[in-house]
């Protein structure tokens, strides 16, 4: 049996959705901020959608217009996988910084 | 699409399922995240090597990303961490309205070339164009308010529901009409509206709401970006969007509950003309202040202390003196800990975040529902830059815009030390009775100053 392709596309949806909810329903509400900047972070994946529109247009207002989703795609991707690093390694800092009080460097923050 | 590409999409899209899940564990998380940024690295690569799809423009295509990263890791690098929910907000509402310019443009490229698409096609194209535009709007309103650009308390004007209500059905009645007869002066049009829906959206949530507010915009930009990837015939960004879309629902709905409120009120609270509005002046009523040393005294030969910490203390960066402050405390045989309430600070769980800043043990922060029965054993607290948290009006008061929301029982205690700059009300606009408690002594002054002056005295002792 072949299934149309709008049903593929609803089936891919509908189970996404639980997914979604079910990876994130024991959170503690100590995450609640590093997991909403997370979760935004992956929206920015519309980069990808912005890069593809962009490529393969000819108009010249068309790909201005591209161009702008494109730095705002990037800003949201990438601004928001860093800004939760940052975060998250003050969880992380916690542990070792009881012992050797040296180590106060400000390092990491992936791309 | 080369088949080997869709499968990199979809590893991707595992990827970002496990970074999700990653993400809602203390000790997975930052991997959670990387694991995330990697995958979505790695996709936005793809078409640089999809040789069928002809990528052109790649140079300027790479200027605008390196412009954007740029402009996103600075912002992210510098940002105080008091101001991390409008760098969220701001994040967000970026990428609510990169996805509404994508849909316009795929609308465009498609009407221009003449395709014609199932209407279902349109609707969701629609959809992305009004609700990335809301997104936006929305996401700005929430910046300026989170960032004092205008006021945080909520805007409201004769007519806005009306307002409200026209702007919603105009954006339904384009939304059809585009679905049946798409032409992409519509399209703008539907954006337009989206913005104007945004601004009407937030316009009336109070500061207190705004958090839940920023949570559901996520949501928002997320199903934008899984409509999108319908209308791109993307499955990636329809798994990624999706995802998000459902965990940032979940998780507005889980905010909500923590504050005792649900999100139809906040939203539309103020717009049935509720009195959402507080008072938002300081009072005159007499209050009994205290100077340093005394709160010292008090501090100093107590058997149990509990702190309780909010977004006022990490804006005078107290939060350094006050972890000395404790540890003097513990050395004198104080026993101490903080009270942590799920909202303190403007976001869900950003206290602990600003504590962490500072270094406090994991240990001394206690959550509300555990330590909310020791406030009857405890000899003194110190409230530090909160006070929505600890206002006995969410329980006593039913007109009260938090009424309801659990509060952290400070009034248990047998005595109480406020440290406020200024009688003015709290974020949420409202007076705290707490303050003309009998038992509550006020230490006026900046938190970081009188924070500084009560570990001297307290060292003097």
């Amino acid at each position: 049996m072949i299934l149309a392709t709008g049903v593929v596309w609803l089936t891919i949806f509908v189970l996404s959705v639980f997914v979604g909810i079910e990876v994130i329903s024991k959170v503690s509400s100590t995450l609640h901020t590093p997991l909403m900047s997370g979760a935004n972070a992956i929206h920015g994946i519309i980069l990808l959608g912005a890069i593809l529109v962009t490529g393969t247009t000819d108009n010249n207002l068309a790909l201005v217009v591209g161009l702008i989703a494109i730095v705002l795609a990037s800003v949201n991707m990438v601004g928001g996988f860093v800004v939760t690093d940052r975060m998250l390694q003050m969880f992380a800092r916690r542990k070792p910084a009881e012992k050797p009080a040296s180590k106060k460097d400000e390092t990491g923050g992936a791309a | 699409m080369p088949t080997w590409i869709q499968l990199v999409f979809l590893a991707c899209g595992v990827c970002f399922i496990l970074a999700l899940k990653g993400l809602s564990g203390p000790k997975t998380a930052r991997n959670g995240n990387i694991l995330g940024a990697i995958a979505a690295v790695v996709a936005c690569l793809m078409p640089f090597f999809w040789s069928d799809l002809h990528l052109r423009h790649v140079p300027l295509i790479i200027i605008a990303i390196a412009i954007g990263t740029i402009g996103g890791v600075y912002g992210a690098r510098t940002v105080q961490m008091t101001q991390m929910p409008q760098m969220v907000a701001l994040f967000n509402g970026v990428g609510g309205g990169a996805a509404a310019l994508v849909a316009l443009l795929e609308l465009h490229e498609h009407v221009s070339a003449d395709i014609h698409e199932n209407w279902f096609v349109w609707a969701a194209t629609a959809f992305t164009i009004v609700v990335g535009a809301t997104s936006f709007a929305g996401s700005a309103i929430t910046f300026a308010k989170l960032q004092d650009l205008m006021t945080s308390r909520p805007v409201v004007f004769p007519g806005l529901r009306y307002l409200f209500g026209i702007t919603l059905g105009a954006a339904v009645v384009l939304s059809v009409r585009l679905a049946i007869a798409p032409s992409v002066w519509l399209a703008v049009l539907l954006g337009l509206i989206g913005l104007l829906f945004g601004l009407l959206l937030v316009l009336p949530v109070g500061g207190a709401d705004v958090p839940i507010v920023i949570s559901l915009l996520n949501a928002f930009t997320g199903l934008t970006v899984a409509a999108g990837g319908y209308v791109l015939s993307n499955v990636l960004l329809l798994i990624a969007g999706t995802l998000v879309g459902a965990s940032g629902t979940f998780l507005t709905l889980l905010m909500a509950r923590a504050m005792g409120r649900s999100v139809a009120n906040i939203l539309f609270g103020a717009l049935k003309g509720g009195s959402t509005l507080g008072a938002g002046v300081a009072s005159d009523r007499p209050v009994k202040s205290v100077n340093p040393e005394d709160a010292a005294i008090m501090l100093g030969y107590a058997d149990r202390v509990i702190i309780v910490p909010g977004y006022g203390l990490a804006v005078a960066q107290a939060q350094h003196s006050l972890r000395e402050l404790v540890d003097v405390l513990g050395e004198r045989g104080v026993q101490v800990d903080y009270a942590i309430h799920p909202v303190a600070g403007r976001m869900p769980g950003h206290m602990n975040v600003l504590l962490a800043e500072a270094q406090v043990p994991y240990e001394q922060l206690r959550e509300m529902d555990e330590i909310n029965g020791d406030f009857t054993d405890t000899d003194v607290v110190l409230i530090v830059g909160a006070n929505d948290v600890v206002n006995p009006a969410a329980k006593s008061t039913p007109g009260a815009p938090i009424y309801g929301m659990p509060i952290l029982n400070a009034d248990e205690a047998r005595q109480i030390i406020f440290m406020k700059r200024s009688m003015r009300p709290g974020f949420a606009g409202i007076e705290n009775e707490l303050l003309f408690d009998e038992k509550t002594s006020l230490l006026f002054g900046d938190a970081k100053d009188s924070m500084g002056k009560l570990l001297n005295a307290v060292k003097a002792l």
